[in-house]
């Protein structure tokens, strides 16, 4: 009898790690970065703020679920949403193939394309894989951007930063010659103090296999639920004037994109 | 089998049978299960390699296991882990070897003079070394290969009109830089322990066999103070070498950072279990070499 009950108690704590919990969406925890200003960053007091984080409120509200955020870095975001560290990813994170073999996604929320950043008094002429060839080129890792970097520009160095924070610093110095970065951060960035050293070089065609369709809610395989409420709230804001109130906030175009 | 009463000769009493309580058919669950995932592990990781070795085996194979093999083969349509970034892990790990190496080598150069000073009667020698010990013992080398990298970084104008920005520019030297400093004040306190450690007498001897210090220094004392230092010294290059994944922060690719790479690329757990495989190799190859170096200067003690 004892060693039965030791084998239900096994085969219960057994079951437990599989189903980490019930499917109960009254509380909903997004998991987002706080290092990627204007999507989503921390304030000097800690609080998260953002394009990111109003989508988040807004969907939350209107799906009339309870939100809680939940910071983490960038390159653990996806084994942090299977661990059931968090519900959701709401941190731009873009719609890829090799993302999707992971992970679930939801529509898009928004559609940026990259661009090239470099300093004021670069010499680089255009962005083709020549111009760039042998030069420094800076990116957050894990991004879509690096794996654009090491798509189109193989001749270039690459430079991987844990967040975006180190490669300004570093284009900034001088150390590398070019940043490769979403053209909304890169522009809200240059827009700053610390961005007066730097310009837009061009922006970049997206490539559809390596920037997906733009940046979606992640959300663990097989939550269909959880998806399926996503998809409606977003479409819900789109239409009820939410999403441009807060796109307006922070930019003067459709991020939404097309 | 031992006697529990030499005298008598009569034997121990055979121990009492141990009973199967909760606790202990727990653990063996456990363990079982923990067996079991280890085995798991190794199967997966075997799968990798499954082409390469059928790859390698196959013309030496019986003709009816060639047949098997050859079908085995044609499943395996896309590349796996290892043959996909492989090659990565290895540019990785050179990299990995010359930061440690570089640091170490210029760290066991430089913690002479800190030894040396750190040990001197003035003050304006002792002192000095004292700072620099403290500083690089008590801060977290994480913060030091930033405060380097990115501190001398925002001086860059500075540092161009004296010509070293080409140094700090590149981060495989800042990277090497910071950890030499960092070697260098746990290597000087090594070595500072290791010469203290000698007995005065051994000078005093010497000194009346009249011999000179510096003859003293090299011929008497050091072997026996390299005999302390030995372990330490291990210790140190150990610490080292797990410590360099700190260059894979600031862009060196290092071993950590390709790691990093191929685990964002396919989010496969592997990723880290092949770099720790590898970290233990170099680790192991270190603790064999020290065993030997060990022998080698203790034999004078072993009959």
């Amino acid at each position: 009898m004892r060693i039965l009950r030791l084998a239900a108690a096994a085969a219960v704590v057994l079951a437990g790690v599989g189903a980490a919990q019930a499917d109960d969406w009254s509380k909903v925890r997004i998991g987002t970065e706080g290092a990627y200003p204007p999507f989503n960053s921390l304030t000097s007091d800690g609080q998260l703020v953002g394009f990111d984080i109003d989508i988040a409120n807004a969907l939350c509200e209107e799906m009339k679920v309870e939100c809680e955020f939940v910071t983490q870095d960038w390159d653990g975001m996806i084994p942090a949403l299977q661990a059931g560290k968090f519900d959701a990813v709401i941190a731009s994170m873009s719609i890829t193939e090799e993302r999707k073999q992971k992970v679930d996604f939801t529509n898009k929320y928004y559609n940026t394309p990259p661009a090239i950043g470099v300093p004021k008094d670069s010499k680089l002429a255009g962005v083709t894989k020549e111009d760039l060839s042998g030069i420094l080129l800076g990116a957050q890792s894990s991004t879509t951007h690096s794996n654009y970097a090491e798509a189109h520009f193989p001749d270039a160095e690459l430079k991987l930063y844990p967040t975006a924070d180190e490669y300004k610093l570093d284009l900034e110095n001088g150390r590398i010659d070019a940043v490769i970065e979403d053209v909304v951060v890169l522009s809200d960035w240059l827009a700053t103090e610390n961005g007066a050293c730097c310009k837009v070089l061009s922006t970049l065609k997206s490539d559809p296999v390596i920037n997906g369709e733009g940046a979606g809610i992640a959300i663990r395989k097989g939550e269909d639920e959880l998806k399926e409420m996503f998809n409606k709230a977003i479409v819900a804001i789109r239409e009820n004037g939410k999403y441009e109130e807060i796109n307006a906030k922070y930019f003067d175009f459709d991020v939404y994109g097309d | 089998m031992i006697a529990a009463n030499p005298a008598t000769g009569t034997p121990r009493p055979p121990a009492p049978p141990k009973p199967w309580t909760n606790a202990r058919i727990a653990g063996h669950v456990l363990m079982a299960l923990w067996a079991i995932a280890g085995l798991y592990l190794v199967y997966y990781l075997i799968g990798n390699l499954e082409k390469p070795i059928l790859e390698f085996l196959l013309p030496y194979l019986p003709i009816d296991w060639q047949e098997y093999a050859n079908e085995r083969l044609a499943l395996q349509t896309f590349d796996s882990y290892l043959e996909r970034y492989g090659q990565k892990y290895i540019d990785g790990l050179i990299v990995t070897l010359q930061i440690v190496g570089l640091s170490l080598l210029f760290g066991a150069a430089l913690s002479i003079p800190i030894a040396a000073a750190r040990s001197s009667k003035w003050k304006i020698f002792s002192w000095p070394a004292y700072g620099f010990v403290y500083f690089f013992r008590g801060t977290p080398l994480i913060a030091q290969t930033f405060l380097i990298y990115y501190g001398f970084g925002s001086f860059r104008p500075e540092l161009q009109s004296i010509g070293l920005w080409w140094f700090f520019r590149d981060a495989f030297y800042c990277v090497v830089f910071a950890f030499t400093l960092n070697t260098a004040a746990y290597q000087a306190e090594i070595l500072r322990g290791a010469v203290q450690n000698v007995a005065r007498g051994q000078w005093e001897g010497a000194a009346a066999l009249g011999l000179s210090k510096p003859v003293t220094f090299f011929k008497i004392i050091l072997p026996q103070a390299l005999i302390v230092a030995l372990r330490p010294y291990g210790n140190e290059i150990i610490l080292m070498i797990k410590g360099s994944a700190i260059a894979a922060i600031v862009t060196v690719f290092d071993m950590f950072a390709e790691t990093k790479r191929a685990y964002s690329r396919t989010y496969d757990f592997q990723a880290y279990i092949w770099a720790a495989v590898l970290y233990l190799m170099i680790v192991e190859t270190l603790r064999r070499i020290w065993d030997k170096l060990e022998a080698r200067l203790t034999r004078h003690l072993k009959r």
